[in-house]
């Protein structure tokens, strides 16, 4: 049954909904029950995304009861200094600072997994390269000439492009790494797939919950469905 | 249209059963819409509960904070108030505070959990409003018999300092008392008791 | 009879009400067609997706803020700090695209059995009403999460209308409350959308079933089955409404509330065609997300708008796809109502007209890259021709002798020996497996069943 169902959710997926401007996207690797690998995601987010950017749709507490930690905890362990465990996860920056110093005010990440999809996610986190033309030194194969530095550049390292012809243009075929960062690259690829895994549930916190629910649902329905068919056989044997 | 050989018992089977799994589908998909309607997260959020530190109150000071959308009154009580509280027993509807809500570690005779601080829920038990602080004794508007209390100008209902109503006035029963407790010796958390009433 | 205070009680009420007569002229003595088949479910699962729609859409107001600076962020507060209000928004968002499913094809079964033949022209007049008044309901309705997509489908579609000549930017200016889809347009939407609009429409379904009711449904054969009465004045192909047809909707609920349950549950964004992805980003006024496309619902009449080179044209075109429904009862000159009856040249016509709505709803939803508004540019003609050579390839179409009493077709349960033998035929055991994954696909029986199946279809139009 939940290979009919995957592959029924498989089928309503037009290909390249999410796609990024005709880029080839790698895939992100995640599993939304794994509780020890959202916590982990949290952290990373709070460490290097909250300065900029909010999630303001979701709150500490939330965070602890889905992700069965103690108040306490997340407020030591994941939540930055000072936060109350029913404050949104709100970021430092302030609109006017941002615009000065980015030009634009650095976008809330609470849907960005529903607007851009996990593996848009997963290949921009690790598309930036070394681009000197650009004002931040860096420049994102998945977002064209973005306004964000690459955060994570001491883990990953720094990466170069390997151009290739297509027609008569260069465009980026792969990234390849020029320095190496402090993670090697599993380490780097599963923290990334822990952020994204914790951005797609920061997208729909409820939706475990949902699809749990799903099959008693289904199931609920399906016995009134065959309640109501033995009826109208019996009521219909009267027409002929 | 064939009537004979209609097998009554069975449609009278069916239905029935269908008419209890159906109502019961009816009662599981209710719940939630009606649940929809309890406060939600950003509610109990706007309700959680209030510190306040009582370190810097002066004897005789009143403190206002706001929870859950009232006032709730924070009192240093001074010995005098305190010795004036037992003479006033046979003026009182209530003084034993057995009609009026209160944590059960307030039912005593000051209606605290610490003499000194008095914490109330600043609402008049009649019909709502705010009633004004007057400690003072004996003032002209209300009369030698005040002995320092609180007054509600809406429709003259009186209440002692530790917020008991006096007989003969509109209001029913004595202040409400919120949970609350010492988280230490000059820190009070409103809407929080001993036993952890949370989320 | 035994009073006791309850058949008192009833009595009461009964003395003063005409509810005894309302059920009797309505449901119990409702002499409908006995032939109802899979097609005529729609009309009473429509009535199921609006009662959805009313209480889900209640319940969110309880909490939505119609207010440009609150309104995602209200949506996001029903998604996932009130209780259940994922539930309710998915259940509204699920419904706005099942109701159009289910009107399309409530509609297509008009087309199959001339439904929409004298008698039944003011019944296909009030359904067309109900159309246009679910679409404006609908297109409303999108505004309201204030994403991106709904700022700027609403800012494309509203600016339609200052393409008409002279009072085209007042008309835009009026309806809009501002220069640009603004606050303010979102507030006077929301009025629309929650009360005027749905008012209209229970207006609109009383006076469709009332009117139906007065003249008596179709059938799949389009015969007139009041022509043939027994000695009570019963039709003798008819069954009472209730309990035979109450029961078998019932079926026919059940099977939508399947479908339905599993869209909410697994899949409620169905791929970005329920709930499109741009809208899961707040509107900027600054900045247009690189394809607009409305609702999968809109796109075959977008399609159409594109289609016409000129602006105003186009506008004129989309308003004419829909006028010329209205219109269908007096371009149909058959003397057949129903398919099973009418000539080769309706059945291609109508195939054509079918791929045609459904390939211009596909354009719709992509860019307008010059080959595909070529595409689109033919299936317009075809969507017209259909409906405007449409008194020219009726009138003088041979077509089959029409029955005088309804014709037994088999039921489902009937068909189940076939349908096994053709699985049968389709698969092939595997060894080492068991259940439902044992048989693997035959390509040889494939293409074998294949072959027959379009042979048969090929049959059928003429």
């Amino acid at each position: 049954m939940k290979r009919l169902l995957n592959t029924l959710i498989l089928l309503s997926l037009p290909f390249g909904v999410f796609a990024g401007g005709g880029v080839k996207l790698q895939s992100a690797d995640f599993d939304l029950s794994d509780k020890s690998s959202l916590q982990r995601g949290a952290k990373h987010f709070v460490t290097y995304c909250l300065g900029c950017h909010s999630a303001k749709h979701i709150r500490y507490l939330r965070i602890a009861l889905d992700f069965d930690i103690e108040k306490d905890k997340v407020l030591k362990d994941i939540a930055p200094e000072g936060a109350n465990i029913y404050d949104k996860m709100n970021s430092a920056m302030n609109a006017h600072d941002a615009e000065k110093w980015f030009g634009i005010m650095p976008p809330d990440l609470s849907l960005i997994s529903r607007s851009r999809g996990p593996d848009w996610l997963y290949s921009y986190l690790k598309g930036f390269y070394s681009d000197s033309s650009k004002p931040l030194g860096v420049n994102n194969v998945v977002f064209p000439d973005v306004g964000m530095p690459n955060v994570l550049w001491q883990l990953q390292g720094e990466q170069k492009p390997v151009f290739k012809k297509d027609g008569d243009q260069q465009v980026i075929d792969k990234l390849v790494t020029e320095i190496p960062g402090q993670l090697p690259e599993k380490d780097f690829d599963r923290m990334i797939n822990d952020l994204v895994n914790f951005l797609v549930y920061v997208g729909e916190p409820g939706q475990l919950e949902r699809r749990s629910m799903g099959k008693y649902v289904l199931f609920f329905i399906f016995m009134i469905f065959i309640l109501a068919y033995l009826l109208k056989r019996e009521y219909w044997k009267d027409i002929h | 249209m064939n009537i004979e050989g209609v097998d009554k018992s069975k449609r009278q089977f069916l239905t029935s059963a269908l008419t209890v799994v159906g109502a019961v589908g009816t009662g599981y998909i209710a719940v939630p819409f009606l649940a929809q309607m309890q406060p939600s997260t950003k509610a109990m959020a706007a309700g959680a509960p209030v510190t306040v530190d009582i370190s810097k109150m002066e004897p005789g000071q009143l403190i206002r904070v706001a929870w859950r959308g009232k006032p709730v009154w924070l009192l240093n009580r001074t010995p005098e108030v305190l010795e004036t509280l037992k003479t006033l027993d046979d003026q009182l509807r209530d003084p034993q505070s057995s009609e009026s809500i209160q944590p059960v570690y307030t039912k005593n005779p000051t209606r605290a959990l610490k003499p000194e601080i008095f914490v109330a829920v600043g609402l008049c038990t009649h019909l709502g409003c705010s009633p004004t602080f007057r400690p003072e004794i004996a003032p002209a508007d209300l009369g030698p018999d005040w002995k320092g209390g609180f007054f509600c100008p809406c429709h003259g209902s009186w209440f002692d300092l530790a917020g008991r109503v006096f007989r003969g006035v509109p209001a029913p029963t004595n202040l409400e008392i919120p949970p609350y407790r010492y988280i230490s010796e000059t820190q009070i958390i409103i809407g929080e008791d001993t036993v952890e009433t949370s989320v | 009879m035994k009073t006791n205070r309850w058949t008192d009680c009833g009595n009461w009420v009964l003395d003063r009400f005409p509810l005894t007569k309302f059920w009797n002229e309505h449901m119990a003595h409702y002499y409908a067609p006995k032939n109802f088949n899979f097609w005529y479910f729609f009309g009473s699962l429509a009535l199921l997706v609006l009662v959805n729609q009313f209480v889900t859409g209640i319940l969110l107001t309880m909490n939505y803020k119609p207010d440009a600076k609150l309104a995602f962020d209200s949506v996001e507060y029903i998604m996932r700090e009130v209780h259940w209000g994922w539930l309710i928004r998915y259940m509204h968002s699920t419904g706005a695209s099942a109701f159009f499913i289910v009107i399309y094809l409530h509609m297509f079964r008009g087309l199959l059995y001339g439904s929409f033949k004298q008698p039944r022209e003011l019944i296909w007049i009030f359904g067309m009403l109900l159309f246009v008044a679910l679409m404006a309901e609908a297109f409303m309705g999108y505004l309201l999460p204030w994403g991106q997509m709904s700022y700027w489908g609403a800012q494309v579609i509203i600016s339609l209308f200052s393409a008409i000549p002279v009072v085209g930017e007042e008309l835009s200016l009026w309806i809009r409350g501002d220069y640009v889809v603004s606050d303010a347009t979102l507030n006077r939407f929301f009025a629309f959308h929650v009360i005027a609009v749905p008012l209209v429409l229970v207006l609109l379904v009383l006076l469709h079933i009332i009117a139906l009711h007065e003249v008596g449904s179709n059938n799949p054969d389009g015969i007139d089955i009041k022509k043939h009465k027994d000695a009570n004045g019963i039709p003798l192909d008819g069954i009472p409404f209730h309990p035979y047809y109450t029961v078998k909707d019932l079926v026919g609920y059940a099977v939508f509330m399947f479908f339905f349950a599993v869209v909410i549950f697994y899949m409620p964004e169905l791929g970005g065609f329920f709930l499109e992805h741009a809208n899961f980003i707040p509107a900027d006024p600054l900045k247009t997300p690189e394809h607009i496309a409305p609702v999968w619902y809109f796109t075959p009449f977008y399609a159409i708008l594109r289609a016409v080179p000129d602006k105003f044209a186009g506008v004129i075109a989309m308003g004419g796809s829909i006028v010329v429904l209205f219109l269908l009862p007096w371009l149909d000159r058959s003397e057949v109502r129903s398919i099973r009856y009418r000539g080769g040249i309706y059945k291609k016509a109508l195939l054509l007209f079918v791929i045609s709505f459904i390939g211009l709803g596909y354009l719709g939803t992509q860019p307008a890259t010059p080959s595909a508004t070529a595409v689109a540019r033919v299936l317009t003609a075809i969507y017209f021709g259909f409906f405007l050579l449409m008194p020219i390839y009726t009138r003088w179409e041979k077509t089959k002798p029409v029955p005088d009493r309804l014709t037994e077709q088999p039921s489902l349960e009937d068909r189940i020996p076939d349908l096994v033998e053709t699985f049968n035929e389709v698969t092939v055991k595997t060894e080492g497996k068991s259940g439902l994954f044992s048989r693997k696909l035959n390509y040889q029986g494939l293409s074998a069943v294949s072959i027959r199946f379009l042979k048969r279809i090929k049959g059928s139009l003429d």
